[in-house]
């Protein structure tokens, strides 16, 4: 979509730019979105993060919320397959992308890293795993069979408050020998 | 209607004749809704609070505790389980809100449910069984006694006839309850004792499951809250006109010393909250870290008006000693930081008030809620969400409740009030700081003969736990405590108190079996010999129980071996709390002052495992919790203001850091006991011994991290 905005700027100058942004930063637009292989279309302000989107606008609640800064792993969602951090994601730059979320991951839940984190009894509070999943599902994408070291690299971006990394090492182990991506 | 009226009432009863004979307290036969009665349905067997099973052979169990990644919600209903005589996995097992006609202790604190439940949650269990023992029996109509149970059947020996528990449940409702009920040898347990996963895996791990920040109601807004951004500054006047520009937000309140911006979503309320203009004004003094500091180096040079415990003469102990070790400890302020931030739904009409949400101590909050809206105790419900994203302590308090309560009353709206990692990091209640100065006197016979204590935390009356070990296990001993006082709001963190002195007792420990050369655990098991056969006054723990743990570790880490191979080096710490008994041996290095931990080993006795796979997890992830704090935690404050605002500040530990952990338990037949804490505390000190053990520096506050840099700048 063009933006009428932005193209106003160039004639205007300098001050009508800042007044222009700023009307800008609380616009509504609207946003046609893939998730999970659904379409969406949602008007919402450009600047409203994806993970708000999936929560409160399309009730794509798995995707959590624990940092807002991209510093806790919470909100990963797959964007064309990469893990990122929804909640530092302007929905306005998700475009065509398909977004997966871990609602999406497996029809039943039988991904082979839901199906690990289930045989090795990951969860406790339960609250941070959706975003480990998902971002042990594009780990085992890429990387098939994982040593430690790549697991601690590729999941470092995660906090589990309560503290399951031993078991989160054990379960990614175990889904990529169950075939990792399913 | 009236038959249905009538047949809910007589399940009423039965549930009142199963609490009058004494095995479920606290419940009463008419609630303060009576029209509850009419809405039981007369098929369903309900034979108390905690079961229910329909004509179809549905299997429900509630889970009345409140599940924040302690293992409750799973372990507590395998009690009712094993008694009633059903498969695992057929049982549905189900949240339940406050109530406290029904059950009693929903609290998630003080690693209590555990103890608290075992004989109440399994005499359900039997009683229910016994019901259906008896309805089977009549229906036969054979004896009782020739009947058994196995697998959600009865079963008559005799002729091998069977009907399951759903086909039985309309003719169970009409058994009257047995006023005693004969409990399962644990010999012939098929669930207790068994390794039984997290309950609610399938639905954690396809985002199923709703925590409370997942609350969705019809005609819901969301709030995001502007609060006074220092400990000491209060709301002076406001301008909302630019907030509610913002498209999407519906409504501005003030509450008290904070503005709430509704909106209909959250990233709406965020963006209003910024647009807010804000007036704050000092309300007193804004205190920063140092002014702690330095008011708490100065209450533990003396003693406090009182001692917390004196044994024997420590004075005279002390001017008689050959040596005087002595040791100043400093603790930092912590946030509980829980991954899921703070968040209440609270809907608040005229006359009555729905809250639902994450709560740890939901009866305490009722209370609070109730006189907060001026409103009755009864038109106040509490919802407790299917789960949390962990509590360690912080909710227990219920500011957030209230606070979620008071801002749906002033909107007239209902209202998930969402706290931003920010707000919770500047919240307040957190584990308040510290300091712990130690002497031991070491006598002319080179005994050990005295230790002294002078503990000062942040607004506590008493910042130690007097009667830890070594109490009791010396002829001299006194604690004494002073209270510093702060506007920084405290609350319980994670085994509160224990969490830190753990550390500073067996550090000190350590210090004195190395001015008497002996060796840590060697000189440790000493002391208990010494406990066991003296009267040194109050004597909390088992030395024997005790002593087990300590030497399970040691077997386990090969203590005395192999020290310094590959530049690992080993520490030792152990420490009771909450009946359980914990032991550990870490092994670290440490290369150009970073420590790394490479395994640790922990022996527990907890008394009789329940589920040993959630035991290992709790006293797995008391480690992570325990190492990450001491290595990293620190919560710092400039002119009232939280320094470390998010985690891009304040370091959390991460998968690079988790190291090996191995757990293995005593096997006891005593009580069994909660495991949410006692895992935590003595890993600092296993840690601390082995950074010494590996650089000769004695670590003297935490986080190591910084205070290892530290001493490596002198």
């Amino acid at each position: 979509m063009t933006n009428p905005a932005k193209s106003r700027i160039c004639h205007f100058g300098e001050s009508f730019k800042i007044l222009t942004s700023h009307l800008k930063r609380f616009q509504m637009a609207n946003f046609n979105l893939k998730v999970n292989g659904q379409s969406y279309s949602v008007d919402v302000m450009p600047d409203t993060p994806l993970l708000w989107v999936l929560r409160d606008s399309l009730g794509l609640t798995g995707t959590k919320f624990g940092c807002g800064i991209a510093q806790c792993g919470a909100c990963t969602v797959h964007l064309n397959g990469t893990a990122i951090r929804s909640c530092t994601l302007p929905v306005s730059a998700v475009g065509n992308k398909d977004v997966v979320t871990i609602e999406g991951l497996s029809e039943t839940g039988n991904h082979p890293v839901q199906q690990a984190w289930i045989e090795e009894d990951v969860a406790q509070c339960g609250y941070c795993q959706a975003g480990q999943i998902m971002t042990a599902a594009a780990l085992l994408t890429k990387t098939p069979a994982p040593t430690d070291a790549q697991i601690d690299a590729a999941m470092s971006g995660h906090i589990c408050r309560c503290g399951t990394y031993k078991r989160i090492r054990k379960a990614v182990h175990l889904a990529a020998k169950k075939g990792g991506k399913s | 209607m009236s038959q249905s009226t009538n047949v809910s009432r007589r399940f009423f009863l039965k549930t009142s004749a199963v609490t009058g004979g004494g095995l479920l307290l606290g419940f009463h036969v008419m609630g303060k809704n009576p029209e509850n009665l009419q809405l039981a349905d007369p098929a369903i067997f309900e034979p108390n609070a905690f079961v229910k099973i329909s004509p179809e052979g549905l299997i429900t169990i509630m889970a009345p505790n409140p599940e924040v990644g302690q293992g409750v919600k799973t372990s507590l209903p395998m009690l009712v389980a094993e008694e009633l005589d059903v498969e695992w996995e057929k049982v549905n097992v189900e949240q339940a809100p406050l109530d406290t006609n029904k059950y009693k202790r929903q609290v998630a604190g003080g690693s209590g449910s555990t103890p608290n439940s075992w004989d109440s949650f399994r005499k359900a269990g039997a009683s229910a069984r016994y019901m259906l023992l008896s309805a089977a029996a009549s229906k036969w109509g054979v004896n009782m006694e020739h009947c058994r149970t196995e697998n959600g059947m009865v079963i008559h020996e005799a002729t091998g006839k069977k009907l399951s528990y759903g086909e039985l449940a309309a003719d169970a409702a009409t058994v009257k309850p047995p006023d005693e009920v004969t409990l399962k040898n644990p010999r012939h347990y098929k669930i207790i004792g068994t390794r039984i996963r997290n309950v609610d895996s399938p639905k954690i791990v396809t985002g199923k499951v709703a925590f409370g920040i997942d609350t969705r109601r019809p005609g819901m807004l969301y709030a995001m809250v502007a609060r006074p951004p220092a400990f000491g500054k209060k709301l002076a006047s406001f301008d909302d006109t630019k907030a509610r520009e913002v498209p999407g937000v519906k409504n501005v309140v003030r509450v008290g010393d904070k503005v709430a911006v509704l909106a209909t979503t959250t990233w709406e309320a965020k963006k209003g909250r910024e647009a807010l203009i804000l007036n704050w004004e000092d309300d007193g003094k804004l205190e920063s870290t140092s002014d702690h500091q330095t008011a708490m180096s100065g209450f533990i040079q003396n003693t406090s008006a009182k001692p917390v415990r004196t044994d024997g003469d420590v004075e005279a102990a002390f001017s008689s000693a050959k040596k005087v070790l002595e040791a100043t400890f400093e603790a930092p302020w912590l946030p509980h930081a829980p991954l899921e931030p703070m968040n209440f739904f609270a809907d608040v009409r005229e006359d009555r008030a729905e809250l639902f949400g994450p709560s740890q101590a939901p009866e305490r909050a009722w209370q609070d809620v109730a006189e907060a809206l001026q409103l009755p105790k009864d038109k106040v419900t509490i919802g407790l969400s299917p789960r949390m994203g962990g509590g360690f302590g912080r909710r227990l308090m219920s500011d957030f409740m209230t606070e979620a309560a008071l801002i749906s009353k002033a909107a007239a709206s209902p209202v998930l009030v969402i706290w931003t990692r920010e707000d919770d990091m500047q919240g307040g209640h957190y584990r308040p700081t510290g300091m712990y100065r130690y002497r031991a006197a070491i006598d002319k016979f080179g005994r050990f003969s005295a230790w002294h204590l002078i503990a000062s935390a942040a607004n506590q009356d008493n910042a130690a736990r007097e009667n830890n070990f070594p109490a009791g296990a010396i002829p001299n001993f006194r604690v004494d405590s002073h209270r510093l006082q702060s506007k920084i709001t405290i609350g319980p963190w994670r085994a509160p108190v224990h969490n830190f002195i753990a550390y500073t007792e067996e550090t000190f420990l350590d210090e004195i079996a190395q001015e008497l050369g002996k060796d840590p655990v060697e000189f440790r098991l000493e002391l208990l010999d010494q406990a066991e056969r003296n009267d040194f006054g109050k004597k909390i723990y088992n030395p024997r129980r005790f002593k087990a743990v300590m030497q399970k570790a040691a077997d386990m880490a090969q203590w005395g071996k192999n020290q310094g191979v590959n530049g690992i080096y080993k520490g030792f710490g152990a420490h009771y709390s909450f009946n359980t008994y914990v032991a550990q041996v870490a092994e670290v290095s440490v290369q150009d002052g970073k420590i790394r931990v490479h395994k640790v080993h922990c022996a527990v006795d907890c008394g009789r495992l329940m589920n040993p796979l959630g035991a290992e997890q709790q006293i797995e992830g008391g480690i992570m919790d325990g190492l990450g704090h001491a290595l990293y935690g620190e919560l710092t404050f400039e002119n009232g203001t939280v320094k470390q605002k998010n985690f891009n500040a304040y370091k959390m530990m991460r998968i690079n850091d988790a190291p090996e952990i191995d757990v293995q338990f005593i096997e006891s037949t005593e009580h069994p006991q909660g495991l949410g804490e006692p895992g935590l505390p003595p890993i600092g000190a296993a840690l601390s011994n082995a950074i010494y053990a590996a650089t000769g520096k004695r670590l003297r506050k935490q986080p190591f991290a910084l205070a290892i840099k530290e001493l490596d700048k002198i």
